[in-house]
């Protein structure tokens, strides 16, 4: 275990590198000059112009930019916005609020998604498992702004049982984003705990296990559930960092302000720096999520070690 | 037999090499199992002969000649799930191609007078802000979404085939290099990048859009091509070629290549569907398309505002759009169902 967590490791530092190198090469070849932006509509003076350029280090080659701009990521300057607020500063409002709507989507993509699919699994053929079947399909196919619309007008404003948008009754105006946010990760683990338990339940081992003489809730409960959850676990890990991108669309839609609404905000209000940093930010999460998919991956499924 | 068609709906085991590939086709993997569903029940005599080629020399029958596609093409026919899909698609395809035979009215001929009428004999969806017939308009729409999803997912495909092949038919070093160059690729999430990238752009048309979809969605397709054509480079007649002396060349285009189609194809089917909805939530974030482009993305974003008063602005281009993603990734199950070689 010890030598396959060193390569991984190992592995995700060329990876790190790699991605956010792109990133910041992608918004360097785009045409368009920062200064320009900063002054708005008003030319500047060519002195200020040369001042501002040595400031933010434009007149530098650009690996040397991004050079400077790696080391600063590391130390957890992600940059600063127009007005000169540091971009940590807020990510740090709006993060726990992104945070807590991502652990909430979470928790009922394991809760409901898994019930549905080992029950489904377990009956299969019969009336609950085309429910799941069928309801999961459709959920896949609705794109998930027009599902969150939907929820909004149908849960806020006609039956009225949850708040329509905004971040004022804390965790409670979370539970319908989070549940808007979850639904299509919900569909995909239902269908994946299915098809898995399905597959096992007629694997050797349940058939001997059967033979025995142990009982059905044993057999399903001990024995397969257990080997079933594996691919179930690794898309869960790998989720988690998906989610925290996919926010961008529920907090928008809801009118959260957490990661993904700045975000948002940023593209519209045109803040370059802001963009670049948050994506950079949650880039960041998505290979540390990936990195431990893999480790999670070798915990659970010993073969993947020896490759 | 309906235990044997369920082997077909399972996640296929995972490839030995790539545990975060797995993770990925899972979650492309697992929509087959509906098709099976309907399909265990509609099992009759002949089809239990076509899963089992061996069953049909036994019993003394002349062995029909069948490939993998002309196989296919028989099963999905008869397939109620391919039927709908590819009715669905061939439909959406006609309305892209010649809106005006489906619309009643110019869609950007408006009236202001006419703004916000709810649907009506007239005007079958309503009319938006500025008067435009909204029907004809949703209708119009219909074309952004499908040639975007067209473009993207057949140069992304393109891309990954070419590279896919040749790091899984060459191995070593071109193997490594190109498969660094895909997980680095591989971690920028689609929507994300979209938003950095395309904010960025001054003006965006269904080539800025594309451009930017292809260069965040091929790495998907190059970790499957390889995956696939390793799967099939290990086969007995790639050795046979290989002893007859055939070139690289000719053994990846003419022997690999077409028997490590299937997965891709069945993927990209699916992909359409997934490409549709990134540009349509691209849109809808206002770093999609731009007015005077009509696409259903935009249509939903501007809706946004006048939910409580006007619904219908929001729910009929939402019906659109949804069915359409719907029929790619139901055509990729159909698909799925009778292609996949691993399921068969």
């Amino acid at each position: 275990m010890g030598r396959y967590l060193i390569r991984r490791v190992l592995q995700f530092i060329p990876v790190f590198f790699g991605a956010t190198f792109l990133l910041f090469a992608l918004v360097f070849v785009m045409p368009g000059d920062p200064i320009r932006a900063l002054s708005g509509d008003k030319p500047l003076e060519p002195a200020v112009i040369e001042a501002l350029q040595e400031r933010y280090n434009l007149d530098k080659p650009f690996y040397q930019q991004y050079a400077i701009y790696i080391t600063n990521v590391m130390k957890g300057d992600f940059g600063t916005d127009f007005r000169g607020r540091p971009v940590s500063d807020i990510m740090k409002t709006s993060l726990p609020i992104t945070v807590r709507l991502a652990l909430l989507a979470f928790a009922f993509e394991v809760v409901i998604g898994l019930t549905a699919g080992v029950i489904a699994g377990v009956r299969k053929g019969k009336f609950f498992d085309s429910l799941v079947l069928i309801s999961t399909l459709i959920v896949i196919a609705i794109p998930i702004f027009v599902l969150g619309f939907m929820a909004q007008i149908v849960f806020g404003l006609k039956l009225g049982w949850f708040p329509i948008s905004g971040y004022r009754d804390g965790i409670y105006s979370l539970l319908l984003p989070a549940m808007v946010l979850a639904s299509l990760s919900l569909a995909y683990i239902a269908r994946l705990a299915r098809t898995s338990l399905v597959e096992n339940l007629r694997a050797d081992y349940v058939r001997t296990a059967k033979a025995k003489g142990l009982s059905t809730k044993r057999v399903i409960g001990i024995h397969t559930l257990r080997n079933s959850l594996i691919p179930v676990a690794t898309y869960l890990a790998v989720d988690l960092g998906a989610l925290m991108g996919g926010a961008i669309i529920t907090e928008t839609i809801f009118n959260l302000p957490g990661l993904g609404r700045a975000v948002f905000d940023a593209t519209r209000s045109q803040e370059g720096t802001v963009v670049i940093g948050i994506a950079t930010f949650l880039v960041i999460v998505y290979m540390i999520a990936n990195l431990l998919v893999d480790v999670l991956y070798g915990i659970l499924d010993p073969r993947i070690r020896y490759e | 037999m309906s235990d044997i068609r369920d082997d077909r709906a399972g996640v296929a085991d995972p490839p030995d090499d790539d545990p975060k590939l797995y993770a990925d086709t899972v979650r492309e993997r697992v929509g087959t199992d509906i098709v099976a569903q309907q399909a265990a029940r509609e099992e009759d005599h002949e089809h239990e002969f076509r899963q089992t080629p061996g069953l049909t020399v036994g019993l003394g029958e002349v062995p029909r000649q069948a490939s993998l596609w002309g196989d296919a093409w028989r099963q999905l026919r008869r397939r109620p799930v391919f039927i709908i899909s590819a009715s669905l698609i061939v439909i959406l395809v006609i309305i892209s191609l010649f809106p005006a035979l489906f619309a009643t009215h110019d869609p950007r001929e408006c009236n202001l007078i006419d703004s916000l009428l709810r649907p009506s004999s007239e005007h079958w969806f309503g009319t938006d802000l500025q008067g435009c017939d909204y029907y004809s308009r949703t209708i119009y729409g219909t074309r952004v979404s499908i040639s975007i999803g067209i473009i993207v997912v057949f140069f992304s495909t393109i891309i990954a085939m070419i590279g896919g092949s040749i790091a899984g038919y060459f191995g070593g070093m071109m193997d490594s290099i190109i498969g660094r160059i895909t997980d680095i690729w591989f971690v920028i999430p689609t929507i994300l990048g979209g938003i950095v990238i395309l904010s960025l752009v001054r003006t965006r048309g269904i080539m800025n859009v594309s451009l930017v979809l292809i260069v965040l969605g091929w790495a998907t397709m190059l970790r499957l091509v390889r995956s696939s054509v390793l799967a099939v480079k290990a086969n007995d007649y790639v050795d046979a070629a290989r002893a007859m002396g055939a070139s690289n060349s000719r053994m990846i285009i003419r022997h690999i290549l077409p028997n490590a189609m299937a997965p891709v194809i069945i993927v990209a089917a699916i992909n359409i569907g997934v490409v549709i909805a990134a540009e349509a939530a691209l849109s809808f974030l206002g770093v999609g398309l731009q007015l005077p482009a009509i696409s259903w993305g935009l249509m939903i974003s501007t809706a946004q505002q006048r939910i409580i008063t006007a619904p219908y602005l929001l729910v009929f281009p939402g019906i659109f759009l949804s069915v359409t993603v719907f029929s790619f990734i139901l055509m990729g199950d159909a698909l799925r169902d009778a292609l996949d070689p691993k399921l068969r």
